[in-house]
């Protein structure tokens, strides 16, 4: 079984169950220097490994960027 | 000199904040950086981009240069909080350049917003350095809001315009408990001289050495003009006069 969450924009397939964790690493990313909003509201860190992602949810992952 | 600037309890041996937008290529960043002097850069939150050459927090680490997340880009009180709690979650600090820009041709702080998410964030513990208006009574409403630092523009982002209202940045300055810093609209040193000598306890820019030609030569220029304004000011500056005041006395004058 997979859901599908948008993800920065794109519609991306997840084993159902899947946390804001297991999409992180997922995604080939360190977890450092990273931040996760889902539905529009922060995602802690420490909370990556319970907070399970359902279908159709939007996933914004951000990282450091130039800025003045 | 023994002269640091202090935000929120914290000193910084720098008064000069250099922002990292703006730059071509990371290299060249990393050397401005270094040549500024800085020990505060303002970065922002982006969407993850796997094919983006480099890694600008690894940058950070290696330099030693402590970040400041803004909110660029945000237009609401809302989208601002937010963006705040993304880069205290991803930077591991809860300080913030806050920045509610009201439309995108000026850029210019939208005041109704700004206050609104300042007194949400200095509520939720952040170390809040607000982006403003040259306005000194929203300075005034910032800082009885509990910013740790106003910073009002010179001249809009990017513009390189200079400082258009120098008597209300001296008003602000004037009034203002907390560190004023003036942000954006520096275009070259003289800028940055000029709002030291104003009584400006820090100056943060970011497009002026960025996008110079020579963007390493530029920080460096920044560094000293930010450096020679501080001790102008320091020093007392002579009143301006019409007329000429003979620094050569006339006693012992010859009689030829």
């Amino acid at each position: 079984m997979t859901v599908t969450v948008r993800v920065n924009g794109e519609e991306t397939p997840l084993d159902d169950g899947a946390t804001v964790a297991d999409l992180v690493a997922a995604l080939g990313l360190e977890p450092r220097g990273i931040a996760v909003a889902v539905a529009g509201e922060v995602v802690t860190r420490r909370t990556w490994g319970e907070r399970r992602l359902v279908a159709g949810e939007v996933v914004e992952v951000l990282q450091v960027a130039q800025g003045g | 000199m023994d002269d640091p600037l202090v935000i929120a309890g914290e000193e910084f041996g720098s008064r000069l904040i250099l922002g990292t937008g703006g730059a071509p290529h990371l290299d060249e960043l990393e050397r401005a950086l270094v040549a500024s002097g800085t020990e505060l850069t303002t970065v922002a939150l982006r969407r993850v981009d796997p094919r983006a050459p480099g890694s600008l927090f690894d940058l950070l680490a290696r330099t030693g240069i402590r970040p400041l997340p803004n909110t660029a880009g945000c237009y609401t009180a809302r989208d601002a909080v937010r963006t705040a709690q993304l880069g205290r979650e991803a930077l591991e600090t809860h300080w913030v350049k806050l920045e509610v820009v009201a439309d995108e041709r000026t850029l210019l702080p939208d005041p109704v917003e700004l206050l609104d998410a300042a007194e949400q964030l200095v509520d939720d513990g952040f170390v809040v350095l607000a982006y403003t208006n040259d306005d000194p009574v929203l300075a005034r409403r910032l800082e009885d809001a509990g910013v740790a630092a106003v910073m009002p523009l010179g001249a809009p982002i990017g513009s390189g315009m200079g400082i258009r209202n120098p008597y209300n940045l001296a008003i602000i300055r004037e009034a203002a408990g907390v560190p004023v810093v003036l942000d954006a609209g520096i275009g070259t040193a003289s800028d940055a001289a000029l709002a030291m000598e104003l009584g400006c306890d820090a100056v943060l820019l970011a497009t002026a050495v960025t996008r110079a030609r020579n963007p390493v030569q530029m920080a460096t220029a920044m560094r000293h003009a930010v450096e020679a304004g501080r001790l102008a000011r320091l020093a007392g500056r002579i009143p301006r006069r019409l007329y000429a005041e003979a620094s050569t006395s006339n006693e012992g004058l010859a009689e030829l």
